[in-house]
């Protein structure tokens, strides 16, 4: 093939690309043509299984530029543009590319303006080509081919359909991330393959040609099933990111349909199984009152028993809270009247506290007890119940506003702190609380009945001191 | 009881770390395998390799190492006195899952988590041998996540941020109120003292590694922290204060919001209707105002509602432009990039394009068009060569103009 020496005018060129992703090939001609001042509408580029139906009587050999012609100018923006942009799959990119280049040479900032159509259409194959890479990058999903040979080391295989052709050019990003790892990647524009050490290029391969499932999908689809959160359910964010043309070739996407579907119920029942829907609080001694006695919100609320509300003056200073009532207050309906409560009077006299004075009540509104014949024997309320009925224990501290409370016993504790302690490590010294107020804990009366001899006598005396200086801390605030 | 297989046990502890909302992997140092032993690279750019239905990105294996736990924080699932179903992994079980799920492509790394389980200090320790297993016997280079746990000891902690490209403390709740009621085991100044810790090593590192090209890297992705958002009272300005201080102080990559969101067996101090997830996004964006676009807490403060809370139908750049007037319109074709960027509707990309563009042509509305999402928005508060708004930045009914039409109503209103 003789080349022409010089461009004769109104020539039609014709350029056949040796392949369709080939930008170091175009480079080299585009130059060559600018150089010889041939305009954009006089050259068609043909990529392999394209045609060239346009121009078919085109000359198709290449004119030599003159000795003296001005170097081809292009800046880096725009090289880096067109090495992404060759890879799309419109066939009109190395016109486009071409007719940049062009009017570059006149314009060299040209680049820069936004507003330009073909600026603008550059910039948006680059930016679907980023795209389809970096999807590539996300997608592709290998799969392990049992090798029949001991001798060579697993080999992982994947089938992606790219929807340009970027396959070449993100063989680097894999070969780095799984440089000791034996694997191929399918597609329909060809295949790339590493064996840790050397990469080749193979032809166009199908999808039958990939393995069809991994052993460890199933755990892929149960970590990705689990780690979705039915009560954020957003699809068009999911569609956005991951449209459904990339489903086919992800093992976890099957899984999305039923996902959808079931969120609705899945949050129904998360709901129902979790936050309790509390009405507004309640605003005055009455109300709550009123309010306990239809409270069914924990399952001691569903056994035979009533409501206990608290007593005591609403402008009391000191508020004492007890676990839960008995079964005497359950029947009497006034908290501590049973044989804890008796105890805790004597107590109190004899440190000189008065009780009329306090609001006495208790962490817990209802009796939990367990029947054993005729006999109703008290239970120890859960960590969860108490919480729940936290509702109505801080209602009545928010309307009857005490400077001080004493909680008695571990429950009563929890019922203000939201926390289980030990009796023993924050008796004796006050805690303070979100309102201002102080907290002040010790032991149940009823602890105190269980003991006998020289242990209840050592209790004893605890309990009375920490409510001496509970009398000391009152008279100091009032 | 039979023994849990790895497939229960993945059931189980994914779900229970799914209320976590980062997943980032990007921003990290540059690292592949070549050359190596093992696998795995971290190339700048995150990657989400599948999303979730909720819409967020898949990116890392998130999970907890156990979901036993001694503390009782009521928002949490795993919270002690919660009676959810519970697992445990072993640190090679959870090494095993990584290497297998990161060699089939599903994931940039992992985002380890854990309950407490024994002490603070034991459950740090695991939490590190996972790692340590991955990057010394694997040679991994993929990216690791590790959540720290404030109370453990700052040596630990110091290991893990060593094997780590990201570690992350929760601050879990806006207000130190918040924090003593709903997370009563959980100590503000602690949570504080272990990130200004953490903020004290990656210092160190950064500057060790400007003198001895090998010093060793300390959680070259920084350190990022979580805040649930509508569990306690505090208002957006709150948390935007908050999350201002958090970033300041310690230097923060990123703050994450997570609305809260129901969880079973929830505990009952939290009788709260659920926040919208809105809500979350509204933070999000005054987080991107004040990372990108150069306004100040004060500005997105300024942008609440008497209530303290940003407005959920519009969003906190509209809002604001609706409260300042009188910096309106802006001529495109002159004004400064700090003027651009508070135009509502013009994104950063947006207002380089018009920077760029303005010095070859003088721009017209048509060409303003061609450079930003939707013209609409931003037309009443531009100025072009043939384009002014005459009364619109007047109207008082501007806002209903421009708030979205049809609001999509939420799929599960609460």
């Amino acid at each position: 093939m003789t080349a022409l020496q010089h461009v004769k005018l109104g020539t039609y060129y014709m350029v056949h690309l040796p392949e369709a992703d080939d930008f170091d090939f175009w480079r080299e001609r585009a130059r060559a043509l600018v150089q010889c001042d041939v305009p954009p509408d006089r050259v068609a580029w043909v990529e392999p299984g394209g045609s060239g139906d346009l121009f078919a009587h085109g000359e198709r050999r290449m004119p030599v530029p003159p000795i003296d012609a001005k170097p081809v100018r292009a800046n880096r923006r725009f090289v880096s543009l067109a090495r992404n942009a060759i890879l799309h799959s419109d066939p009109e990119r190395f016109a486009l590319l071409y007719r940049l280049l062009w009017r570059l040479q006149s314009n060299p900032r040209m680049m820069e303006d936004k507003a330009d159509p073909d600026v603008r259409r550059v910039e948006e194959l680059d930016k679907n080509v980023r795209r389809d890479s970096h999807k590539m990058h996300a997608f592709v999903r290998f799969r392990l081919v049992e090798s029949e040979d001991e001798e060579v080391s697993e080999h992982y295989v994947a089938w992606f359909e790219p929807e340009h052709h970027i396959l070449r050019a993100n063989a680097g990003f894999f070969m780095r991330r799984f440089s000791n790892m034996r694997w191929s990647i399918l597609t329909p524009r060809g295949s790339l393959h590493w064996d840790t050490e050397t990469m080749s290029e193979g032809p166009p391969a199908e999808r039958h040609d990939a393995p069809g499932g991994d052993p460890m999908e199933d755990l892929w689809r149960t970590y990705y099933a689990s780690i979705f959160n039915p009560a954020r359910l957003k699809i068009g964010a999911m569609l956005k990111e991951m449209p459904k043309k990339y489903w086919k070739n992800m093992p976890e996407a099957a899984l999305i349909p039923d996902l959808i579907a079931g969120a609705q119920g899945r949050e129904a029942k998360m709901v129902e199984k979790g936050a309790l829907e509390f009405e507004e609080r309640p605003d005055t001694l009455a109300a709550i009152d009123k309010a306990i006695h239809g409270c069914r919100k924990c399952p001691i609320g569903q056994l035979d028993n009533h409501a206990v509300m608290g007593e005591g003056p609403q402008d009391a200073a000191l508020m004492i809270v007890g676990e839960q009532p008995g079964d005497q207050e359950d029947q009497t309906g006034r908290p501590f009247v049973g044989p804890a409560g008796q105890l805790l009077d004597a107590h109190l006299e004899k440190v000189g506290i008065d009780r009329r004075a306090a609001y006495v009540t208790n962490a817990v509104k209802h009796f939990k007890y367990v029947q054993r014949g005729k006999r109703r024997l008290h239970q120890n309320p859960g960590a969860k119940e108490i919480d729940t009925c936290r509702w109505w224990i801080e209602s009545e501290r928010a309307i009857v506003k005490p400077k001080l409370v004493l909680a008695m016993g571990a429950s009563a504790a929890r019922g203000m702190l939201g926390k289980t302690v030990s009796i023993s490590k924050v008796r004796g010294a006050p805690i303070p609380l979100e309102d201002g107020s102080e907290l002040w804990v010790t032991a149940h009366p009823s602890y105190l009945l269980r003991l006998d001899g020289p242990a209840r006598e050592e209790q004893a005396r605890l309990f009375d001191a920490d409510l001496a200086a509970v009398r000391a801390r009152l008279e100091e605030l009032a | 009881m039979a023994a849990q297989t790895v497939l229960q046990k993945l059931e189980i502890l994914a779900d229970a770390a799914k209320y976590d909302a980062s997943c980032a992997s990007s921003g990290t140092a540059k690292k592949n395998s070549l050359g190596g032993k093992g696998i795995g690279s971290t190339e700048g750019m995150g990657i989400c390799h599948a999303y979730a239905p909720d819409g967020r990105c898949i990116s890392l294996l998130k999970i907890l190492l156990t979901n036993h736990c001694v503390f009782d924080c009521h928002y949490c699932v795993n919270r002690k006195s919660s009676n959810v179903a519970r697992a445990r992994f072993t640190p090679q079980e959870v090494v095993d899952l990584t290497l297998a799920f990161y060699r089939r492509n599903y994931i940039e790394g992992l985002f380890l988590s854990s309950g407490i389980v024994k002490s603070s200090n034991h459950t740090m320790e695991q939490i590190v041998e996972v790692a340590r297993i991955l990057r010394e016997e694997h040679d991994f280079r993929g990216y690791i996540h590790l959540k720290t746990i404030p109370e453990a000891d700052p040596e630990i902690v110091h290991q893990a941020g060593l094997y780590a490209d990201r570690v992350s403390i929760n601050v879990e709740l806006p207000t130190d109120s918040g924090l003593t009621r709903l997370a009563p085991d959980k100590d503000a100044r602690q949570i504080e003292g272990a990130m200004g810790k953490v903020k004290a090593d990656l210092v160190e590192a950064k500057d060790a590694r400007k003198r001895f090209r090998h010093a060793p890297r300390f959680a070259p992705a920084g350190q990022s922290t979580q805040m649930i958002v509508g569990a306690d009272a505090a208002t957006d300005a709150d948390i935007v204060g908050k999350a201002s201080r958090l970033y300041d102080n310690f230097r923060l990559r990123r703050v994450y919001y997570s609305a809260f969101s129901p969880i079973p067996d929830a505990s009952a101090v939290l009788p709260l209707k659920r926040p919208p997830l809105i809500r979350e996004h509204r933070l999000y964006q005054s987080d991107w105002l004040m990372r990108f676009y150069g306004y100040k807490p004060t500005d997105v403060m300024q942008a609440t509602e008497a209530d303290g809370n940003l407005p959920l139908d519009i969003d906190p750049k509209l809002a604001w432009a609706l409260k300042f007037r009188e910096a309106f319109p802006v001529d495109v074709n002159r004004a400064s990039k700090e003027q651009l960027l508070r135009v509502p509707g013009l994104g950063v990309k947006a207002v380089g394009k018009i920077l760029a563009s303005r010095r070859h042509r003088a721009l017209r509305l048509d060409d303003v068009a061609l450079l930003t999402q939707s013209i609409t928005k931003v037309r009443p508060f531009i100025v072009t060569v043939d384009w002014r708004p005459i009364t619109l930045t007047d109207r008082a009914d501007l806002r209903s103009l421009l708030a979205p039409k049809s609001e999509q109503l939420e799929l599960f209103a609460a």
